[in-house]
Parts: C-alpha cells; sequence; structure tokens
C-alpha cells in the first residue's frame, strides 16, 4: 500500500501549499485516488492556476456569441438557425516524446470537445512548430506528428484543410502541435456539460479503459529534461476507428431526447469529466468503479480514475430513455455501461469493490482550487534595426526566400492528408488565405485559418498578439468572409519565471485589444505552459484559430492568378525590415522592432477589401505577410501558374518589408480600385499584371521563369524527406 | 436507377456519394446498414463508398467483405445487377472476390490525397457512357492503399477482355500495376476505382470532372 504523504503529493505535482489545501478540505489524509484527484485537477493543465487571471481580460462576448469560454468548444451563430462550433488544443508534450500518437490523439481530442456539444466536425486544422530542420530528431519529429494528424484525421473522414508550420531552434525538444476542429449544429441543439437531475444515470460510452495516460495532464505541466523520454507510457493510444463510431453513434443519439448532459474523458479522463459535469451542475456524482468497462485485469481505483484512455465520453441521461440510448450505442459496437448516478451531496463518491475509494466535496475541489497571479517582468521593448549596410539582389532574394522552410510550400504535409471528404471543400490548402468548406445543405461557408507569428512575439509580446489575432482576421478577410471569432492556443514556457509570464500577461494585451478592434472575441481556448526542455523556453506562440462565415460560397476568392489582371497593394507600406523573415534568411539576423500594427488600419483595410471582394470586382486576393510582398506575387503567380510582371518600384524594404495591414487584389479595373481606395482614404497602389507568360519579371527586368520559382517553392520538404 | 448506399462502420464517404446520386439520378439513395441480409426491393445498383471499413485494421476492406449484406450484394452481382466500388468500396469488392487482384499499400508508403488525371478506357459501358473514349478527367484521391496489384495473367486477361476502366495517366503515384485505377468485371456490371469522382460534381469545390460516372448511370 502506497503511503500518501507530502513527498508523494510533490511527486504528483503539488507544492506544500497546495498539499495542506489538500488536508484541509478533507479534514484527513487523503487517500490515494483522492490524491491523484486532487493533483489532476489542480494541475496547471485542468486548472489553469497560472493563467486564468490573465484570460479573464480577453474579450469574450459579442451578438453572436452563444457559448464563450467555459464549455467543451466555443459557439457562435452563424446564421440560418445553424452554429459553428471550435476550439483549438495543444499535444505539444505528447508529441515529442512519441510523435505520431502524441499528435493523432491531439486531433482525437480536439474532435471529441466539439462533436460532445452536438456538433458534426467538419473541418480539422493544424498549427505546428518544429525545432531546427537540420537536426536528424526534427526530422523524426515532423515525420511522426504528419503521419498521425494524417492516420487519425483521414480515418474519421474531417476534413483537414488548413494550418500553418514554423521551424526555430528554440522548438527544439520542444514542438507544438495546436489541434483545431470546426464543427456544425442546429443552433437550437446544443450539448453542454452541466449534470442535473438527482437519480439519473451516469452512462460510460466508448472504448474500455486501459492503464494508458495515466497522469498525462501532470506531464504536461512540467518542464522536460533527459528523463522525459521515461515518460512514454504516459502518452496514449489513439483508436481513429473508435472514434468514428463515437462521432456517429453520438450524432444518432443526439437526434432524441435522450441526454441530460455529456462531456469528453479527456485529460485526467474520469476525474475531470465527472467532476466537471457534477461540479457545473451543483450536484454531486456516484460513481461504481466495477462498472466501468476495463481493458485490463486488476485496474485500482487509482489507475481507473487517471486513466486517459481514449475514444471515451461521459453521458448523463433521462432514465427512461436509458435503454433505447443502449440500443443506438450498442448498435455501433461501443461498449455502454451505467457506472453510477446524480446524488445531491455535493460530493464525488467513487466506490470500487465494496469499498469507498475517493469521498471528496466538489465546490472546494474547483472554488479552492489554486490560483496564481505570478510575478511578471516585462521584456524591454527591442532596440531599433541596425542600419542594413548590402543588400541581396531581388532575385535571389526570392528564390531563397520562397524556398526555405518557413515560406516553401507545404504541398507534401498537406498531400498526405485528406482535404476533400465531405465533398464541400470551396478551397482546399494553398488555395486560398483561409480555408473555405461550404455547409451541407446550403449556400453558406465558413472561412477557417490559424495564424501567429512567434519571431514577433519574442521581440515584443503584446506587438506580437496583436498581430496574431490581426492576421487572423486578414486571412478570413482576404476569401471575402466575415471573421467572427477566434480560439486561443496559447504556448509558452515555465510560468514560474518572471519573463516567460510577463511574455504570456504582454500577449493577452495585444490579443485583447486586437480582438476588441476587430470584433473578434474569444470563444474558446487551451493553454500549454512548461515548454521548456533542460531551461530553454520556446518562443512565445499564442496561437490564434479563428472562424467567419460566407453568406455565399460562390463570392470566395482565392488567390490563384489568372492572365490580364492588374496587381493593386491596399495598405501602406513604410517597409519594415524588423525581425522579418528577409533579415534572418539573407542576413542572418534576427533584430530590430516587429511590424507595429496599426488596429484602425487594419479594420479600415479589411472592410474596404472585403467589401470589394463580396461586390465581386476582386478576382483574387492576398494577405501580404511572412516574407512581404513580394513573396505574396510569387505566391499568387505559382498558385494561378500564371505570369506577373512588376512595374512597381522600390528597394529591398518596399519589396521584403512586412508592413501589416495590407493585402494584394488582382482587379480588371485598377483605376475604379483606386479611386475608390482613395475615396475611402486608404493608400493603394498598382504594381503590376498578370500575363500569359510563365515568368515572373521583376522591376528591374530580370525575369525567373515559373517552373524555376516552383522549384525552389517546392523543393525543401521533397528534398529533406527523399 | 435506383441505388442503395452501404453503409459499414468506419465509412466516411458516405455523404459525398448520397450527393452525387442525389445530384444526378434525381432520387434519394436507399441507405443500407452492414448488418441487413437484404437489399431493398427494387435495388439497380448497389454503391460502396470510400473510408476505412473496420479502421482498415486488418487488410483493407477484408472485414467489410464478411459483412452479413455481402452476401446479398454477390447475389445482387450474379443475377447481373450493378456494382460501384470506390476506394475503400473498391477494397472491400476485391476482398468480396467480386473483383479480381487486390490494392496494396501505396508504393511510396505515405497517404495521398491530391487531384489525380484519369483516361477513360472505354465508353461502352453503363458507367462510362457520358464521356469521349479516351477522355482524360480529374478526379481527387486519398488513400494509403491504392496500389493495384494482380499477377500478370490476371492483368493479361483484364486488358485483352476490356476490363480496364481508367488507368491513372498524369502519373502512377500509388504504384499500381499498369497504372491501373479501376476495372470492370467480365460482364461490365461491377466496377471498382481508387479516386473520387463524387468530389467533383461541384463548379464550386473545383470542377464537374466526376459528373458523367453518375449522369452515365443515371441514364442506363
Amino acid at each position: 500500500m502506497t503511503d500518501v504523504n507530502e513527498s508523494l503529493a510533490k511527486s504528483f505535482g503539488l507544492n506544500s501549499e497546495e498539499w495542506g489545501k489538500v488536508l484541509e478540505i478533507m479534514g484527513r489524509k487523503p487517500s490515494l485516488t483522492e490524491l491523484g484527484i486532487f493533483s489532476v485537477m489542480w494541475s496547471e493543465h485542468c486548472s489553469y492556476k497560472s493563467s486564468r487571471v490573465w484570460l479573464k481580460e480577453l474579450p469574450t462576448k459579442a451578438p453572436w456569441v452563444i457559448h464563450g469560454p467555459g464549455e467543451n468548444a466555443g459557439v457562435i451563430d452563424i446564421g440560418d438557425g445553424l452554429a459553428a462550433i471550435f476550439k483549438m488544443e495543444s499535444h505539444n508534450h505528447p508529441s515529442f516524446i512519441e510523435p505520431y500518437q502524441g499528435a493523432a490523439t491531439g486531433v482525437g481530442g480536439i474532435l471529441r470537445d466539439v462533436f460532445t456539444m452536438g456538433a458534426r466536425p467538419i473541418a480539422n486544422l493544424n498549427a505546428l512548430r518544429f525545432g531546427d530542420p537540420s537536426l536528424p530528431v526534427t526530422k523524426r519529429v515532423v515525420d511522426g506528428v504528419v503521419r498521425g494528424i494524417g492516420g487519425y484525421g483521414n480515418c474519421v473522414g474531417v476534413p483537414t484543410v488548413g494550418g500553418e508550420v514554423n521551424f526555430h531552434p528554440a522548438y527544439n525538444g520542444n514542438p507544438l502541435v495546436n489541434a483545431m476542429t470546426v464543427g456544425i449544429a442546429r443552433k437550437d441543439k446544443i450539448f453542454l456539460s452541466a449534470a442535473a437531475g438527482v437519480g439519473n444515470p451516469v452512462v460510460y460510452i466508448g472504448s474500455k479503459t486501459g492503464r494508458d495516460g495515466i497522469h498525462g495532464a501532470t506531464m504536461a505541466s512540467t518542464e522536460f529534461d533527459a528523463a522525459s523520454e521515461d515518460k512514454r507510457p504516459t502518452v496514449q493510444v489513439g483508436d481513429p476507428f473508435t472514434e468514428k463510431l463515437l462521432i456517429e453513434a453520438c450524432l444518432e443519439l443526439m437526434q432524441t431526447d435522450a441526454i441530460v448532459a455529456i462531456q469528453d474523458m479527456g485529460a485526467a479522463g474520469l476525474t475531470s469529466s465527472s467532476v466537471e459535469m457534477a461540479g457545473k451542475g451543483g450536484v454531486g456524482i456516484e460513481l461504481n468503479l466495477d462498472d466501468v468497462p476495463q481493458r485490463e485485469t486488476g485496474m485500482t481505483a487509482y489507475e481507473m480514475m487517471l486513466s486517459e484512455s481514449q475514444e471515451r465520453m461521459l453521458l448523463v441521461l433521462k432514465p427512461e430513455r436509458s435503454e433505447m440510448a443502449r440500443t443506438i450505442i450498442e448498435k455501433w459496437d461501443l461498449d455502454y455501461a451505467v457506472i453510477g448516478h446524480i446524488t445531491d451531496t455535493g460530493r464525488i463518491v467513487v466506490k470500487h469493490q465494496g469499498q469507498v475509494a475517493a469521498d471528496i466535496p466538489l465546490a472546494p475541489l474547483s472554488d479552492a482550487a489554486p490560483l496564481y497571479r505570478r510575478p511578471i517582468a516585462e521584456t524591454p521593448k527591442p532596440a531599433k534595426l541596425a542600419p542594413i549596410s548590402s543588400h541581396a539582389p531581388l532575385d535571389l532574394a526570392l528564390m531563397k526566400l520562397i524556398g526555405s522552410p518557413d515560406l516553401c510550400s507545404r504541398r507534401w504535409i498537406f498531400d498526405q492528408y485528406d482535404s476533400t471528404v465531405g465533398g464541400q471543400t470551396v478551397k482546399r490548402p494553398a488555395q486560398a488565405d483561409a480555408a473555405i468548406v461550404r455547409l451541407e445543405d446550403s449556400n453558406r461557408a465558413l472561412a477557417v485559418t490559424t495564424d501567429v507569428t512567434p519571431r514577433y512575439c519574442v521581440a515584443d509580446a503584446e506587438m506580437g498578439g496583436a498581430q496574431a489575432v490581426a492576421e487572423a482576421w486578414r486571412n478570413i478577410t482576404a476569401t471575402g468572409a466575415k471573421p467572427l471569432a477566434i480560439t486561443d492556443n496559447m504556448n509558452f514556457g515555465n510560468p514560474e519565471k518572471p519573463e516567460i509570464m510577463g511574455q504570456f500577461a504582454s500577449a493577452i494585451k495585444g490579443m485583447a485589444a486586437a480582438c476588441i478592434a476587430l470584433d473578434f472575441p474569444v470563444v474558446s481556448g487551451n493553454v500549454s505552459l512548461y515548454n521548456e526542455t533542460e531551461g530553454r523556453p520556446i518562443l512565445p506562440t499564442p496561437a490564434i484559430g479563428a472562424v467567419g462565415v460566407l453568406e455565399d460560397a460562390a463570392k470566395a476568392v482565392g488567390y490563384g492568378l489568372k492572365p490580364g489582371l492588374s496587381l493593386v497593394v491596399v495598405g501602406e507600406t513604410k517597409g519594415e525590415l524588423g525581425r522579418s523573415l528577409y533579415l534572418r534568411e539573407l542576413l542572418g539576423r534576427e533584430d530590430g522592432a516587429p511590424p507595429p500594427v496599426d488596429l484602425a488600419a487594419e479594420r479600415r483595410n479589411g472592410d474596404f477589401v472585403r467589401n470589394r471582394i463580396l461586390t465581386k470586382e476582386v478576382e483574387a486576393c492576398h494577405d501580404i505577410s511572412d516574407g512581404g510582398l513580394l513573396v505574396a506575387v510569387a505566391e499568387m503567380a505559382l498558385a494561378g501558374n500564371c505570369g506577373v510582371e512588376l512595374t512597381g518600384v522600390g528597394a529591398a524594404e518596399y519589396w521584403f518589408g512586412e508592413d501589416q495591414a495590407r493585402y494584394i487584389l488582382a482587379v480588371t479595373d485598377a483605376a475604379d480600385l483606386l479611386a475608390a481606395a482613395a475615396a475611402a482614404g486608404i493608400p493603394a497602389q498598382h504594381i503590376g499584371r498578370s500575363t500569359d507568360e510563365k515568368k515572373l519579371t521583376l522591376p528591374d527586368g530580370l525575369a525567373i521563369s515559373l517552373p524555376q520559382l516552383s522549384d525552389a517553392h517546392e523543393g525543401f520538404f521533397p528534398r529533406w524527406f527523399a | 436507377m435506383q441505388a442503395a448506399i452501404l453503409l459499414f462502420p468506419g465509412i466516411n464517404r458516405e455523404r459525398d456519394m448520397i450527393l452525387a446520386v442525389r445530384q444526378s439520378f434525381g432520387r434519394e439513395p436507399a441507405i443500407v446498414w452492414h448488418k441487413e441480409t437484404e437489399l431493398p426491393a427494387g435495388t439497380d445498383l448497389v454503391i460502396l463508398p470510400g473510408g476505412f471499413s473496420f479502421g482498415d485494421y486488418l487488410r483493407c476492406g477484408a472485414m467489410a467483405a464478411q459483412s452479413p449484406i455481402m452476401r446479398a450484394v454477390k447475389s445482387h452481382a450474379e443475377r447481373g445487377g450493378y456494382v460501384l466500388g470506390v476506394c475503400n468500396g473498391f477494397q472491400i469488392i476485391t476482398e468480396a472476390g467480386l473483383l479480381p487482384g487486390a490494392l496494396l499499400r501505396n508504393a511510396g508508403l505515405r497517404f495521398l490525397s491530391m487531384d489525380t488525371m484519369l483516361k477513360v478506357e472505354r465508353n461502352d459501358t453503363v458507367f462510362t457512357s457520358k464521356w469521349e473514349k479516351g477522355a482524360e478527367f480529374r478526379a481527387p484521391m486519398a488513400h494509403g492503399d491504392g496500389n493495384y496489384t494482380a499477377d500478370d495473367a490476371i492483368l493479361d486477361r483484364l486488358e485483352g477482355d476490356g476490363l480496364v476502366a481508367f488507368r491513372y495517366s498524369d502519373a502512377n503515384r500509388n504504384g499500381s500495376a499498369r497504372s491501373i485505377a479501376g476495372i470492370y468485371s467480365p460482364n461490365l456490371r461491377v466496377l471498382g476505382l481508387m479516386p473520387h469522382p463524387e468530389n467533383l460534381i461541384d463548379p464550386l469545390m473545383g470542377g464537374t470532372d466526376g459528373k458523367p460516372l453518375f449522369d452515365s448511370l443515371a441514364a442506363a
């Protein structure tokens, strides 16, 4: 019998003060199972104890928000009686330890957060950050993560339509895997997790419980060290086939009136689902673990309560509907077991083999959960960009940039993801700034994207936070869709270090300002801290997942060019090279301040561009971001396999600066667009035209053939994995 | 043409197939659960859509080929009924013995999701009458196991008897023998193919290249 004491509590991740609180709440020494429950519920991963005070600063309301943060996922009204339900979540730590399964179960977990609310998932995205591509371990992680995302997403039949990938040595040993799912439900058929109805059965459905993933949430709440490889057994194994059955079974059951409450078993499994359901409903819950479907023999109460076996859901049903529910679940060959009932005690009581294994009052478990306002140290504002002595020729710079790991084609990745299943994918990867997925039996479509620029965030987290939100908004806008709301996935280092907490607080401040200025509330999110290996933190990475709506899917525009159009830049170009990819890739420097974000200009320019698109005067549109104007032009040429002749003039700062709030529009009538921009007080500049010659002609007269450009752009990944 | 779309656990392109059938046939297909033992009365065409039946944890399609409904599908085929198997559906009907050969892991050992070009080998079948002979069309593919394999005798017979339905014409990415993307039964009434014509039936999704398959069936 394990002795339960402070040292065991410490090994479970609780500090002395938290152990003292446990003793105070229990009025006695807790059992092993009870200590396990406290430790996972109070882990950083489940309790948000370091981040909650800051997350409250984010705007979460708008007339179209149905459910903001606090539910399994955010819910927004998208018109026609429909709701979009979405969230992004990290699976960083497991994906380093075991890339395939870590990434796969990340996809599985975020899917469950969405369909548990009644939505059919219609799109998956993923925001990935990897270490230095020259390291063999990076290649292994990239390969495993991509295979894992594809292996799971392809099998469940949800199209993987978008995302982003960055490389930076700061992610060596700490890759980020942020998975996002977007689903659709009827607005009047949203399912929540608050339990109700004393005596109602608590029903377990899905896969059987095994010993996998025990204490996964605790693992995700510590830094990595050389011994992290030993933590492989805490990574769960995904079964996408069972997940697919679970999706169909739940959606079928949701057509009935059987469900009172439903929650997936994610991090901390049976513990967090039962505690959260009963806690939110203000009731009590009693579980009998003898009735839990088990994959292994001899499991203890502790193991069952902390298992993170995948593909499981917990339901509270109306008793008179439980047999009908059993018929539906068993039709899908899934386990169905009544494992307890709702009580009025306000306690969670866990029984196993005739003994009470745990008996904890629910209110203090959540109310007394630790909450830290940790010390913050602000990062000093970056020094101005030091002078640049000499620039690279335009053509060489473009060729280098467009083939660099951060800007090269992601085709090798998305060719491994099924992006068309469902038959509703209007814009696939690399066709538009946001992926466009039409809603079945509707003309409406959603535009979805993920964005953040960590190299800006590390220089100035506040500006970087604002930029991430603004770029997501811009990417939605550039398709013609109206941006509605975001989910945030906050990936940072060790919050116990003041400079890391300072990054976190500053990023939130910048994000909040952008959300307010752009009417773009946060409706769900996830925090991943302790992303450090041997004391070295990742770049601060507040990844933003965004959703917008198009009332008419046919109005969506992509960025592929066709011949005979004029190219017009909307927005002001000052030539901001601080923290740009040009600076890093061509000059080997990562200094200066990131480009400033002018939220009023973002709003004004974006609303102008969207309006032009919706009135059908724009043939193609691309936001200007990483790599600047010339890279954006090259991407438009490649996406349309169409030549471009540039006439605009400027130096490297002009062509590669990463000034914000800019778009390139391809139109038939440039004069009309320029006049409209002038009337709206928006800077706009004619920079060239698209041609039927397969080459990109630079303003200095030098031409790069499209095949040359394409080889440079497409080469990196295939060469790496050849 | 009355279609019945079979639903095995793990199938995930049935909704895409319903859209294609609805658009071309002008009537709703029946949806048939794999544990049924009879097809709906009046079924002319049985469609096995794509996905990962039973997770493809055994050989692709091997478990579904043993499902109760497959006896009825075999009888339907023996009576000269039409059968269309796409992707996992193709794998299932090869496992069930309705078509020869097998679909092995892609040559490059990676899942392949992109558009491919297909050449229509003959246009005098119920599946291809709306194409010109030799026409090329675009279709998305999305599979990990599409490498069509059979021994030379079978391949020679397929070629000799005109039973090759479609060939990859731009690139043979999955390593299929003789670039075969789809084949017919000897009576030309059973068709299996790996790519997904049902995903290109709407200009909004990038084109209507796949629509002639369903229009051909509708006209039969």
